[in-house]
């Protein structure tokens, strides 16, 4: 029985030990309980946001751009079904048997068929781009062929269209992809959207923040690679607001299309009493289209190198010496300092003061000029002397007074201010005192004045009105809400005497309608429509004394960028003076030959379109709703 | 003689006896255990039995049968065929690793034609049955004595290193555990524990240089989670993330986002315990860890309540398999160890790790059926 006594020894110790076993057992199950608790009770609030955080995604949505209407809600930028092609690798037995059976439609070329493959390798349920702005024809095709082309889907998005493509362009801009640096200035989330595109110039620009609308959202529960599983909830955000130009479609239509005769020209139309632009063009141009679908490298090279700088906008990017046209500001400051319009001068075709000798454009003289002659016959030598009675300081007092020498303020980015010089400007940009000569010189719109031919329009337009009209191109929001700050209707008077402003239109008158005015040719005829102005002829070089002695080389035989600038302002009809113009046509010689005729068709137009006298938006809308409500 | 003569005085037990004489309490916690994780799987599919549930309870079905099947062939049939098992699983380990070693990489397989055998898996049992074996024919006082001892530890050194070298850390871990675990069973003295843990403290550095990139990358993170956070980390902390949101009452059955968004890494594998805990809390949690807990309390007792020695250690050895298997993969679904690769058994998608674990019980239960059988010193029974 030693067997049986050796089996209790043994069945004793394995009875201790598996207890012992058991035990350790039991505490490690216990361990183990407790870190579940820890877990599952103690930290079970943070991980269930963790999971919450793992699972949803917020994707943002773009909201519709706001479109551009003019005056009378005519669509000048509004946004065009985009359609796309992509292609989901994970929906297509073979990826490039699919693009190749889509490259019968839509063209792939061999670069963006490696990337269209790199990135569907990537991810395979992720939507891959192939193509965008396909044709309606294009869509169809696909469509009809959908069976032979697995993976392959249609997408809608939206593109800026600019239906008018060069003729607003200037004043529109455009939208494009979003800068680094624009990314960084704005906390919208909508900048970080590839697909986002912003106002890059123009209206596009200044009005981008209503335009864009506020981002809609899209909640989303996607798995641990990123699939999208469904949606949880959608905010539509806020679609951007319509808004509403002061600009008439139509007119600036007209108003292109007149100057595309010229190599590049620019005018600008103003409401005289509201400063509503009604029309602002400038050749040449561009196309804001491309711009939306992508520029090429080449066509952005050939936009920015072009002599003609197709991408300024003239009308306020471009500054000019406004030669004659500057003539009524000397005037009426010498109106102003107590000059007598009766006051002659007797022109002999030059002026001399200490040994310079200052040239008349006429060369035989004028003969005795008064004030209204030296406007109507643009005599030089009148405003010589008269410059040299009256002194700079009041020239170039008057000529801020009409808004030139600082930006007019316009809704638009870029605008220059040009310059009206003054005894301190000369001392801090040259380091010397003024000179007398150069007095006479400021006096027929030459050497350091420069002006856009907005401001030159300005010009005008506070001439007719006697305020201190300012302009501006919108009208407010289609929507127009009472948070919305209202144009300006009402400008402050300017505070120069009726009677000299008076003085001063007749003189603009007599220009155009009188026998013997510089503009004679182009007097409009119309009864009622007539118009008052001023030529301008501005040089770009300097005559020397020994061209003048052989006799002064004619425009026509200079190379294009030394012949003169040809301007004319005016303002219409010159009974009830409602509309302001500035032509400028670059180098386009003689103001009365070339500037004159177009601003004189531009203001037939405009009193035949009459666009003040008819209901414009976004009142006209609030009229209808009164009207239906009433 | 009188143990030969009592022996040969039992008469062979009818067979619908035996079934009757099968624990079919065990058995019930067994298939409740097979249950939850076909609940489980039928989730983890999104709500659907394909693929994994229908497969699983088939393959339930068929290791119950097999149990069964084990469980009535005599304690002394298993006793004489345990040293040749463990032969033929060594020859099968061998076997994988050269097949690796020519193929270039990690195999743990070997193809039957008609079944996918892992000799690491029959290791398993095979290692519970040589050592119950062994200690069976080892008298008390033979316990302190070295040369008696080397050869138990020499048995599961050799299956170790050759799993260590397929390369396999969690079931190279898990055998040497399991012995680790029937030697102190078998009353191994205490100071050989000692100097055995010292040894092992010292070649911890030059085990490190064994290791395989991705297993050092796996203690390294496991060291330090935040340190890579998409990497290995990441799928720790989804884990963690699954048990922590399930909170105390669960998510509720095919709620779970963790799991069903596929954020759970090898949900339906070795992290199902996450997925478990995210749709049914901590109630749940704690309920799976008492239905193992029973099917271990069970196992004891069945050992405890066995007339021989070699029965004892051969259902505790079972026990501590299972124990290891639970404790390993919920340590680590919970982040307390290192990812190795064990799976939660009976509730895992997987055919292998099932068919061992229920031949296993299979083998316990017949430690269970035939309790009262007494087997001679040589394992040679009456007809001998």
């Amino acid at each position: 029985m030693a067997q049986n006594n050796e089996e209790l020894v043994r069945l004793k110790s394995l009875t201790r030990r598996a207890l012992i076993l058991g035990g350790v057992q039991l505490a490690v199950f216990g361990g183990i309980a407790g870190r579940l608790y820890q877990l599952q009770v103690e930290e079970s609030d943070r991980f269930a946001l963790l999971a919450e955080e793992n699972r949803i995604n917020v994707k943002l949505l773009i909201p519709p751009r706001g479109q551009i209407l003019d005056r009378f809600g005519k669509q000048l930028a509004v946004n065009q079904q985009n359609y796309r092609v992509v292609l989901t690798s994970e929906q297509t037995p073979n990826a490039e048997a699919t693009l190749e059976a889509l490259g019968r439609i839509v063209a792939v070329g061999d670069s963006e068929r490696e990337r269209v493959l790199r990135e569907v390798r990537r991810n395979s349920f992720v939507p891959i781009t192939v193509a965008e702005n396909l044709t309606w024809e294009q869509v169809s095709q696909i469509e009809v062929n959908a069976p032979d082309l697995p993976g392959i889907s249609i997408e809608v998005g939206q593109t800026r269209l600019y239906p008018y493509g060069t003729m607003f362009s200037h004043l529109l801009g455009y939208v494009a992809k979003v800068a680094e640096s624009e990314l960084k200035e704005s906390e919208d989330p909508l900048l970080t959207l590839p697909d986002f595109r912003i106002g890059k110039n123009g209206i596009e620009k200044t009005y981008d923040t209503a335009l864009r609308g506020k981002a809609g959202t899209r909640q989303i529960e996607v798995n641990s690679v990123g699939r999208v599983i469904r949606e949880l909830s959608r905010n539509e955000g806020k679609p951007g607001r319509d808004l509403v130009l002061t600009l008439d479609g139509g007119l600036q239509a007209y108003a292109y299309q007149r100057l595309m005769g010229e190599t590049a020209a620019s005018t600008v139309v103003l409401d005289i009493q509201t400063g509503d632009v009604l029309a602002m063009a400038s050749v040449p141009s561009y196309d804001a289209n491309l711009f939306t679908l992508g520029l090429s490298a080449g066509d952005w090279k050939t936009l920015t190198e072009d002599t003609l700088k197709p991408m300024t906008n003239r009308t306020i990017g471009g500054l000019y010496a406004p030669g004659s046209t500057f003539k009524m500001t000397v005037a009426l400051a010498a109106l102003e300092a107590g000059v007598s319009p009766a006051h002659a001068v007797f022109c002999p075709g030059v002026y001399r003061l200490g040994n310079a000798r200052f040239h008349c454009w006429k060369r035989g003289g004028h003969g005795y000029m008064n004030m209204r002659d030296g406007i109507k016959h643009s005599c030089d030598v009148f405003f010589y002397d008269t410059a040299r009675r009256i002194g700079i300081d009041r020239i170039s007092e008057m000529a801020f007074k009409l808004g030139l020498g600082a930006p007019t303020g316009i809704d638009l980015h870029s605008e220059r201010a040009g310059v009206i010089p003054t005894r301190d400007w000369k001392l801090a940009n040259f380091g010397e005192p003024w000179q007398g000569g150069e007095t006479l010189v400021t006096a027929i719109g030459q050497g350091f004045v420069l002006a856009t031919p907005l401001q030159l329009a300005v010009m005008v337009a506070r001439l007719a009105s006697g305020k201190a009209v300012t302009p501006h191109l919108s009208r407010g929001f289609r929507d127009q809400g009472p948070d919305d700050a209202a144009p300006p209707s009402l400008f402050a008077p300017l505070g120069v005497p009726p009677e000299h402003m008076a003085l001063i239109l007749d003189a603009m008158n007599a220009v155009v309608n009188e026998k013997g005015g510089t503009a004679g040719r182009s007097k409009i005829i119309e009864p009622g429509w007539e118009m008052g102005g001023k030529t301008g002829t501005s040089q770009v070089r300097r005559i020397t004394m020994s061209e003048r002695a052989q006799g002064v080389t004619k425009n026509e035989d200079l190379p294009w960028h030394r012949r003169d600038h040809a301007l004319f302002v005016a303002f219409a009809p010159v009974g009830n003076p409602r509309y302001a113009c500035a032509v400028v046509v670059d180098h386009g010689g003689g103001g009365s030959a070339v500037a004159a005729p177009i601003a004189k068709d531009i203001l037939i137009e405009v009193q035949r379109r009459d666009p003040l006298g008819r209901p414009a938006l976004p009142e006209m809308a609030a009229n209808v709703a009164q009207g239906q409500g009433g | 003689m009188a143990g030969v003569r009592l022996l040969n005085r039992q008469p062979a037990m009818p067979v619908g006896r035996k079934l009757l004489e099968i624990n079919w309490g065990l058995v019930l916690l067994l298939t409740l255990l097979a249950g939850v994780g076909c609940v489980m799987l039928y989730s983890a599919a999104g709500g659907s039995i394909e693929p994994w549930a229908e497969r699983q309870a088939v393959r339930y079905g068929l290791a119950l049968g097999l149990l069964v099947v084990v469980a009535l062939v005599d304690i002394r049939f298993w006793f004489r065929l345990a040293y040749p098992i463990y032969f033929i699983a060594v020859l099968m380990l061998v076997a994988v690793d050269v097949m690796g070693a020519i193929r270039m990489g990690a195999e743990r397989w070997i193809d039957l034609g008609f079944i996918q055998l892992q000799p690491s898996e029959v290791m398993k049992v095979a290692l519970v049955l040589a050592l119950a074996r062994y200690f069976y024919s080892v008298p008390p006082e033979d316990m302190g004595r070295l040369t008696v001892m080397a050869v138990p530890i020499l048995m599961a050194l050799v299956p170790a290193g050759l799993v260590l070298a397929q390369p396999d850390l969690g079931t190279a871990t898990m055998l040497l555990l399991g012995a680790g675990a029937m030697l102190f069973v078998a009353g191994m003295r205490l100071w050989m524990f000692g100097a055995i843990l010292a040894l092992a403290a010292a070649a911890i550095p030059i085990g490190w240089e064994f290791l395989h990139d991705y297993q050092r990358q796996r203690v390294l993170t496991f060291l330090n989670p935040e340190n890579d956070p998409l990497g290995s980390g990441y799928h720790i902390l989804q884990s963690l993330i699954a048990l922590g949101s399930g909170g105390v009452w669960g998510r509720g059955f095919l709620m779970g986002t963790q799991g069903h968004l596929n954020f759970v890494p090898e949900k339906q594998t070795d992290f199902i315990f996450a997925m478990l805990a995210e749709e049914f809390g901590l109630v749940g949690t704690i309920g799976l860890l008492c239905l193992y807990l029973l099917v271990l309390a069970y196992g004891f007792a069945i050992g405890l309540r066995a007339r021989n020695h070699f029965a004892r250690l051969l259902a505790i050895g079972v026990t501590v398999n299972l124990f290891l298997y639970v404790a390993i993969n919920v340590a680590m679904v919970t982040g307390a160890i290192p990812v190795v690769g064990i799976p939660l058994p009976l509730i895992s998608y997987g055919g292998t790790v099932m068919l061992s674990l229920m031949v296993s019980y299979g083998l316990m239960m017949s430690a269970y059926v035939h309790r009262d059988q007494r087997i001679s010193r040589r394992g040679l029974s009456e007809e001998g």
